[in-house]
Parts: C-alpha cells; structure tokens; sequence
C-alpha cells in the first residue's frame, strides 16, 4: 500500500517535472551535445549534412586564428575588469544607500534606472558621450579637452580608448542588478547586530568588514558567479558599441566569433563555431567551479 | 555600580496619520537601582520596559531626564562609552565567527591605552566562557549550540569587557520550559559571582519573582510598583499589579462593602474596618482559599485538578471576573464530588480596590 503510493507520487512528480524537461532537453541539452558532435566533424556543412572527417582539427584550427586569440584576449581583459569592478563600485553605492534615509528611493530608483532602458537609448547616450562627428568629439573629449588634454578617438581609435569604452558601458549596464541585489541583501542583516557592536564600541570600518560583508558575502558570490558568466558571453554590447566588423575593430569577443564563424562575412563554417563554442563553455565552467571551491573553502553560511 | 533613573521619559512619534500625538512608551520613570543587585523589569508586552532597556543601554536617547551610573552622568554618552553589556533576545551572536571568536569580539575593539595583548585577550576570554561553563564549546559556531549554550555564550560576551552594568533583555524567552528554570539560576548564579549590578527585562512574572532582588511593574509606560518580589506579591498597589503576580492569577470578584462587611454576590466572606462602605473589586489569591462546610463563600464546583502537590480546584462564581474561580489547595483535604463548595477566606490573601481608579483601599481585613 505504502510503496504504490510512493511509486505514483514518483510518477507525478516526474509529470510535473515533464515540461520543464522537455523544453530544456529539446533547447538546451540536445544542441549543447550536438554542438559537441559538430566541433569534431571536419568541415561539415550544415546544407548538405556532410563532413570529411573526424578529429580534432577544428580545435587546433581555432586555437591558431590570431582573431579567436584576440576575442580571447579581450574576453579575459573584459571579465578581469569589469566583475571585480563592478562589484566593488556596486557594493559601495549600496552600502550608501542602505545609510541614507531621505530620498532614498529616488536614488534606488535613479540608479536602477539602467536596467529598464532600452539598449538603444543606451547606446545613443553613449555615442554623445563618446563618439566623434562632424560636430563634436563626443562629451568625454569635450571635458578632457577642457583639462587640457588631446581628443581620443574612443571608437575607431587605440585599442586601450576602445576597451575603456566597453568596459566603462559593461559597468554601467550591469551595475542595476548588482545594487539592486546587494542593496536588498544589505537590509536583510538584523539590525540587532549592528546595535550588538555599536554596545561592543566597533568602528563602523570593523563593522563593515568583520559583520556586513561576512553576513552579504553569499549574495556577493553570487554576484561574481553571475558576473563572470555574463561577461564571458559578451556580444550584443560590443555591437552596439563597434558595429558588427568586430575583427576589423580588434574588439571581438568569443560570442562574437562565434557569431561571426556562422553568419557573419567570414562566415559558414559551423564547426569551427562549435569547437570556439566548446572552448568557451570549458572556460566558463572552469572558472565557475574554481569559483564555487573558493566559496566552499571559505564557506561563510548563516 | 548604582544606577539612578531621574524622570527618565521616552517618546515615540506616532505613525498613525490620524491621530498625530506622540506615543509614551517611557514615563516620568524614577528609580534607584542599588549596587550589586538584579532588578527584573516586568509588565505585559508594549509596556516600555524593554525601552527602559535601551534607554540604560544607550541604544536609545531619552526624550528628556537623566541617567546616572554612580556619579557618572552617562545620558548623553555613546553605549560604547557607558561600560555596559547587553544580551539580546535573541542573542545576537555573530554566525560566521566561533565562539572564541564572539567572545574575543568586544576585547578586539579596545583602543589606545585599553588595548589588551593577544594572551590578555585569551585570558579574558577564557575567564569568561568558564563563568558561564562553556570553555570546551569555543571553536564551534553558534548555530552549532543549543538554544541554553547560544544564551551562555551572549552572556559570556557581554561580560568579557567586565561591564559596570548588565542588561538583559528578555533573557529566557527563546528557552525550553526546563532550560528556562536551569537559565534562570544560572543567571542568579553569575550575577551573584560577578556582584555586576544586573537588570534584565520579562514578561514572565514567575520568572522575575523568582530571581530578582527587586521587581519594577510597568504598564503603558508609567512605573506601577517597585519593590522586593514578596512584597509587592502580597501587597499589590493596585488591581493591575495583583492580576499580573502569581500563577495561576489572582480571581477578582465584584464586591460590596456595607456596615463593615465585604459581601461577594450574596455571601458576606470577611469584616473590614477602615473603609467607607463602597462597591470594590476583591481579588483572593488562589492559596487564599480554605475548604470549609460552613464557609461563608459558596462556588459552583467545576472541577478538580490534581498536581501532584497541591490540588487545583476549579469552580464559577456569578461575582467572578474571571470565567472560573481558581483556587489552590493542599492534598490532605479532599474536595467531594458534590454540586457546590464552599470556601473560607484567608484575609492576608484578600485586596480590595476602588472601582473607578483601581487602586488597592487600604484597611483591615479580618
């Protein structure tokens, strides 16, 4: 009686878990081994469903295009930067508006304001600020040509002015979210903690460092999980910032060449795209379980 | 170190939108806590003793009065500064350190010329997990220890820094019914060994009966009683006081005195002398019933409870407040089963108050 009853509770439960399932089987876990399939299918050609051989050649390929070695160059730059960044600078603007009282909505609402607008509106933003015309080299240019400096040309010029630009947009963009999460991690810690050291006469730095941080640092793992991941798969940002002739523009990521190895002008070859993409769910799987070992060997749970 | 509360008040604005008066939570409180002592502040939820609390501690400013720690006037400094420790309700040990590392917490915060070295620390430390016996818990994290042993370890805490004052705010409330009454000697125990004058905030009258040196009755911010636990149990100032001492509570009756009678309902029960005849409320303790054939106050039997000790009788009164007049009486009389009974009165156990202010007539009750 007791076992039928626990095998249609099984049997229910995998009905409900069915859907879920299905989708993420159909979408997710069959092209990620078909992709798998296609990186060691030499030269197959997604019309004819036809390849020459098996082997590691599209890696080995890939490996030794200077364009995927610059797409991983400014991957790695992009992540580097930015995560730890972001964090950080999304960490202090929390920890700010966790302490003020007056207006603190309006500025929640001011610096959440990133995350609802429309990539485009961004983007036009980002060209008054950055890109040279006709008129005007951008407000960037404007300030540091009032300091006395020279103009850059942040968009068609150095490599370093280009990076400086996506960086700074990645920051912009993802730092909503991060606020937003942490801010709401912030005023989750008991305030009873805070008045046990306030009675313990702690500094407000102490307090900081040895009460809040421990007490938030599972959202701030996360948030550096999350961020590492998102910013290895950077594309559709560098688009709007360098157009879509990415490897003229040295400003290629790894979605991009991706990207670029199926559709774009360089085009049609799947399976370089799929060895590039195996390559990147390596890199991100690595260092997202580095990552997690890190937060295990310090594992701070509440 | 004596603590002197002077017209300390505490108001709170109102968030109600309608009524925009300020809220009282503290009023005109006036006290004088000896050295040495435990005070137990007591009073239903809402009554501003755990604001007294962290008016003393500091968490808090007074909206006007004074607080003094000796000859210290501390009103306006800091908690940091004042030399107190305070347990939480709910602890508040940090969960990411051990216990060492809690207790180390308030000595790594000294300063200047109060720096401690990393052995004096430890020596402290240790010092003050063997008061509160836990030295063999102290590399575990809090949320590896009993409800009792978190409870140890916050007093340790708090008693690190060796603090003028200890505040305790409703210390036993997160325990077990068995742990509450080990916890509670436990704390007599300690303050008794530190000789740290101890106040410490409840709801559970038994509770601050049972180990104060003195009780401080609040209600709606205003101070009701102040005295040792015995004397205001047997000598309530008023009805409120008499209903919250004692389990089970006192049983109030609708009274009348007439011609020097105290009349429940029908039955005359005691003479009174001293007092204009009135209606009054008369509130017997439940051991201030004797069982007796010919007793002059006659209840409508309801049951019997028997606890081993004693025996609970419960029966109804049309004169009760209460839905049942709960009386306590020792085991060797036996209550038959029969519709009615009848109680003699103990006078000592009797009170009589005034129906418009509540407040105890103070005459002699025979």
């Amino acid at each position: 009686m007791m076992k039928k009853k626990l095998q249609s509770g099984g049997l229910k439960a995998w009905l409900y878990l069915l859907p879920a399932i299905l989708f993420l089987g159909v979408f997710l876990v069959y092209p990620l081994i078909d992709v798998f399939i296609y990186s060691f299918e030499e030269g197959y050609n997604s019309a004819s469903q036809t390849y020459f051989g098996v082997g590691l050649y599209n890696y080995s390929y890939v490996l030794h295009d200077p364009y995927f070695l610059q797409a991983v160059k400014n991957t790695f730059i992009l992540v580097i930067i930015t995560v730890p960044l972001s964090t950080g600078i999304a960490l202090l603007i929390s920890v700010g508006l966790n302490s003020i009282k007056p207006l603190r909505n309006l500025f929640q609402t001011v610096y959440f304001l990133p995350y609802v607008t429309n990539t485009l509106a961004v983007g036009l933003v980002f060209m008054i600020l950055f890109k040279k015309t006709a008129y005007s080299d951008g407000l960037i240019n404007l300030l540091i040509n009032w300091f006395g400096g020279k103009s850059v040309d942040f968009i068609d010029g150095p490599y370093w002015a280009k990076m400086f630009v996506l960086c700074f947009y990645t920051i912009w963009v993802v730092m909503p979210f991060k606020i937003l999460i942490l801010t709401s991690a912030l005023s989750s810690v008991d305030q009873m903690y805070y008045n046990a050291a306030k009675v313990d006469g702690t500094s407000r730095f102490r307090t900081f460092v040895r009460i809040t941080l421990p007490m938030i640092s599972p959202m701030i793992f996360y948030l550096v999980i999350t961020g590492f991941i998102g910013a290895f798969k950077a594309y559709s940002d560098v688009v709007a910032l360098f157009g879509t002739n990415l490897n003229a523009a040295e400003m290629n990521t790894i979605v991009g060449y991706v990207y670029d190895m199926l559709y774009g002008d360089s085009g049609g070859y799947p399976s370089y795209a799929s060895a590039a993409a195996i390559l990147l769910f390596a890199i991100v799987l690595t260092i997202t379980c580095i990552n997690l070992l890190v937060r295990g060997k310090r594992r701070i749970t509440l | 170190m004596e603590v002197v509360l002077q017209n300390l008040t505490k108001k709170f604005p109102s968030r109600d939108r309608k009524n925009r008066g300020d809220v009282v939570a503290v009023n005109d409180f006036t006290f004088e806590i000896p050295d040495g002592k435990l005070i137990g502040l007591l009073g239903p939820s809402g009554c501003g003793k755990s604001t007294t609390l962290n008016l003393i501690s500091g968490l808090i400013k007074p909206t006007s009065g004074r607080i003094f720690f000796g000859a210290d006037d501390v009103t306006d400094l800091p908690p940091e500064n004042r030399g107190i420790g305070l347990v939480f309700q709910n602890y508040a040990l940090y969960p990411h350190l051990s216990v060492r590392q809690n207790i180390l917490f308030p000595l790594e915060n000294l300063k200047g010329k109060d720096k401690l070295s990393k052995d004096e620390m430890r020596r402290k430390a240790m010092e003050a997990a063997k008061l509160v016996q836990i030295e063999e818990l102290m590399e575990r994290k809090p949320r590896e220890l009993s409800g009792g042993q978190q409870q140890r370890v916050a007093i340790a805490r708090a008693l690190v820094k060796m603090p003028r004052v200890l505040l305790l705010d409703e210390p036993l409330s997160n325990l077990d019914a068995r742990l509450r009454l080990q916890t509670r000697e436990e704390i007599r125990r300690i303050q008794k060994e530190t000789g740290i004058t101890t106040i410490f905030v409840t709801h559970d009258q038994e509770e601050a009966m049972s180990i104060s040196d003195r009780i401080v009755v609040m209600r709606d911010g205003i101070v009701q009683q102040i005295g040792r636990p015995q004397e205001v149990y047997d000598d309530p100032v008023n009805l409120f006081v008499a209903r919250f001492l004692g389990t089970p509570p006192i049983n109030v009756f609708e009274g009348q005195i007439k011609n020097g009678r105290l009349y429940i309902g029908e039955d005359c029960v005691l003479e009174v002398r001293g007092a204009a005849d009135q209606s009054v409320y008369a509130a017997v303790r439940p051991e201030g019933f004797i069982l007796s054939e010919d007793g002059p106050l006659c209840c409508r039997l309801g049951g019997v409870e028997v606890m081993g000790r004693d025996i609970s009788v419960v029966s109804a009164n049309k004169a009760s407040l209460n839905p049942t007049v709960r009386s306590i009486i020792s085991t060797e009389s036996t209550v038959e089963d029969k519709e009615h009974v009848r109680f003699a009165l103990k006078p000592r156990k009797v009170f009589l108050f005034n129906k418009e202010a509540e407040e105890r007539i103070y005459c002699e009750v025979k």
